[in-house]
């Protein structure tokens, strides 16, 4: 009916007495990119772990791809195809890199037991064809030389990168990434908004990012949302969060409000 | 090149040294006619030692353990698979029966490698692929070998005298069920311990063991299941196969012991490598990989849609499947158990074989079991009759010293040098040897220097 891929309804999550997310509505349209924005411990990337089922939400309904996932494991959210990356790279450190990506392709592949044990031929086909797209996508993110290496030894942009890949590897209508870009210098921020950008123009995903460079946020975001308290403050496009004042308290207190008001 | 690979032979620390030396070794050896020399003359000479000496001693015992090391070196080698193969399978289906007749007690300690061989493998999967710790693992084992004892001797009729035991031809089937039971019975542990992880998983596990032998124990009343301590005894035996076949077409004068002795020995290498197979396969597919995924971070295996219980479940039922089917080989072989062959001591065992060998490594616990093994049965006690002798022969040890006492003193320091010298096993799983060298990188950890990297690849 709508195109709306994501439509998280007063989600509300507590942790004893504090409220880490506070009645939130987000709506995501199909092939967007969204930024959630706030400082820090405003509860995006609790927001983030409720949408993924890591955490259940006391209050509300989250929606997507026309299905009620709220409270659902995350494995089976995974499966239905919205995959995440997470603010402090969580990859397999002792697998190698295209172990990875195929961890990642998990729900693709379906081979049973038996066939596995008796080495079936549909097993070796669907494991030979795995392997061709786990490469592709390793080749995407620019990452094919380094397959055989262990995921912990990568430098750390590469492991983002790798991340990214795997999270893809699960042919994902909708991708979060927690802060893609964090500890990245400019060089390497750049090259990350590219991909991001690419994610969407080329494979036509829709991109939910958590991020705190304003200048990757502002450049790429098409919608933004603003968390404060656990609260949304503000949603809009960039030029109508750069110049709400309630951001600009949320963001420098409340004498920068006023001054730039 | 050449110099930048020698400074990097000075910044290596004298483990990687020794690791590298050991590699330039191994391919040396391990390819070309020069394998084939070296393989051909070494098993031609363990061989002619072997049949020549067949009796127990020193120089018998040193020449089995190089027998051993041959095949594990071969089955290891990068030479051809038919070579392989066939250098492999001659040494396992001809050179060790025919020695085995020779001397009994060598294919005994033989047979019983083999059933920790299929043991280990069977915890490499739950603690080394899925990293789940589990300290009662000896319990499938256990119920393996009682599910065959009480089905198969009178005990049955304890339970029930309406019941008679199963014929002795059952065995094969049981041995398949023992899989089946073997398999449940992991569930079964599993299923509580699926939320825990670490520590309070071993403590969970460990008790899970301690219950499966103190049930064992004490089930004698008020119906007498287990016979209790007392163990059950005369446990059946298949009935013998290709006795005419040998005696008379073969004309080898074998007596009905021998014979079970070499039926046992073929049984277990059958299963042994029936493990070998199934576990590899599942080691390198979608299931293994999620093993792996959810002991290297289960939020992030998770979030990659991997059902985490099922996932978990599999492995604890995989792993205590092998353990069931060698309890029903082990109970018919022994003729004899009772509940201490199960206690917490054998689990550690087990587990001290996989650590020893390298967590999650194939070829590393199957080797972990032969030498834990062999150790245990044969070299331990052999220094121990070597020390009696010189004892006997007027070397000055105190006549109070009884070595025979110190042979877990000495497995207990073997295992702390081990952890001191080689904490990641004698063959860690070639993944995770790169973790090694990656220790080897000078510490800045991001960008490693392209120059040592191309170095490192072309060497």
């Amino acid at each position: 009916m709508t195109s709306n891929i994501l439509e998280a309804r007063n989600v509300t999550k507590t942790f004893g007495g504090l409220v880490a997310v506070n009645d939130v509505t987000l709506t995501v349209e199909k092939g967007r990119i969204v930024s959630v924005i706030g400082p820090n411990g405003a509860g995006k990337t609790t927001f983030f772990n409720i949408l993924t089922g890591i955490y259940k939400p006391d209050k509300g309904t989250v929606i997507f791809d026309g299905t009620s996932i709220a409270g659902n494991r995350p494995d089976i959210i995974a499966a239905l195809g919205m995959r995440r990356t997470f603010q402090n790279i969580r990859l397999f450190d002792n697998m190698t890199v295209l172990e990875n990506v195929l961890v990642g392709m998990h729900t693709h592949l379906h081979a049973p037991f038996w066939q596995i044990v008796t080495r079936a031929a549909g097993v070796r086909r669907e494991e030979a064809r795995a392997r061709q797209k786990a490469r592709e996508l390793l080749a995407y993110v620019g990452l094919d030389e380094k397959r055989d290496d262990l995921a912990k030894n990568l430098p750390y942009g590469d492991q983002r990168r790798l991340e990214i890949a795997r999270a893809l590897a699960g042919q994902p209508k909708l991708i979060l990434l927690d802060e893609p870009t964090a500890g990245m210098n400019p060089h390497e921020t750049d090259a990350a908004t590219e991909l991001i950008r690419r994610l969407r123009d080329e494979l036509g995903l829709t991109v939910v990012l958590i991020e705190h460079d304003m200048r990757l946020v502002m450049a790429i975001s098409e919608r933004i949302t603003v968390l404060d308290y656990g609260t949304k403050i503000a949603e809009g496009d960039a030029a109508a969060i750069r110049s709400n004042p309630r951001v600009i308290e949320a963001y420098l207190g409340k004498g920068a409000a006023g001054a730039a008001a | 090149m050449a110099r930048v690979a020698s400074l990097q032979n000075i910044r290596m620390t004298p483990t990687a040294q020794s690791a590298r030396l050991w590699e330039q070794l191994r391919t040396y050896l391990g390819r070309g006619s020069g394998a084939y020399a070296f393989f051909g003359l070494y098993a031609a000479i363990c061989t002619w030692q072997l049949f020549t000496n067949p009796r127990t001693s020193l120089r018998t015992d040193i020449f089995f353990v190089l027998f051993l090391l041959l095949v594990f070196m071969v089955y290891r080698s990068a030479t051809p698979l038919w070579f392989r193969g066939g250098l492999t399978a001659v040494l396992l289906v001809v050179v060790m029966p025919i020695f085995g007749t020779l001397n009994p007690f060598y294919i005994d300690v033989a047979t019983q490698a083999g059933i920790f061989v299929a043991l280990a493998l069977g915890l490499n999967v739950v603690v080394g692929f899925a990293g789940l710790l589990d300290l009662g693992y000896v319990a499938f084992f256990a119920v393996g070998a009682y599910l065959w004892a009480i089905l198969s001797t009178p005990q049955i009729t304890q339970i029930n005298p309406a019941w008679s035991p199963v014929p002795p031809i059952m065995f094969y089937p049981f041995v398949v069920l023992g899989l089946v039971i073997g398999a449940v019975f992991g569930i079964l542990l599993g299923l509580p311990v699926l939320r825990l992880r670490g520590d309070y998983l071993a403590i969970v596990t460990l008790g899970f063991g301690e219950v499966i032998r103190v049930l064992a124990n004490n089930l004698d009343r008020p119906i007498n299941i287990t016979n209790g301590s007392q163990g059950i005894r005369e446990i059946e035996r298949p009935p013998l196969i290709l006795t005419n076949f040998i005696r008379e077409t073969l004309g080898w004068n074998l007596s009905d012991s021998q014979l079970y002795q070499q039926f046992f020995y073929f049984v277990v290498l059958l299963i042994v490598i029936f493990t070998v197979v199934v576990v590899s396969r599942l080691k390198n597919s979608r299931i293994g990989r999620a093993w792996e995924a959810i002991r290297e971070d289960e939020t992030a295996a998770v979030a990659q849609g991997i059902p985490r219980v099922r996932m978990k479940l599999m492995a604890f039922a995989v792993g205590a499947s092998f353990a069931g089917a060698m309890g029903v080989v082990f109970a018919s072989k022994q003729l004899f158990i009772n509940p201490p062959t199960f206690d917490l001591l054998r689990s550690i065992n087990i587990l001290a074989m996989v650590i020893l060998g390298g967590m999650g490594s194939i070829p590393g616990s199957i080797l972990g079991a032969v030498i834990v093994t062999l150790l245990d049965l044969q070299i331990l006690p052999r220094m121990a009759t070597v020390l009696r002798d010189a004892q006997r022969a007027g070397v000055p040890i105190p006549a109070a010293f009884d070595p025979t006492q110190y042979q877990r003193l000495l497995f207990g320091i073997l295992l702390v040098l081990m952890m001191i010298f080689r904490p990641q096993g004698i063959l860690p799983d070639e993944r995770r040897s790169e973790e090694l060298h990656a220790g080897d990188e000078p510490p800045s950890e991001e960008e490693a220097p392209p120059a040592a990297r191309a170095a490192a690849e072309s060497s």
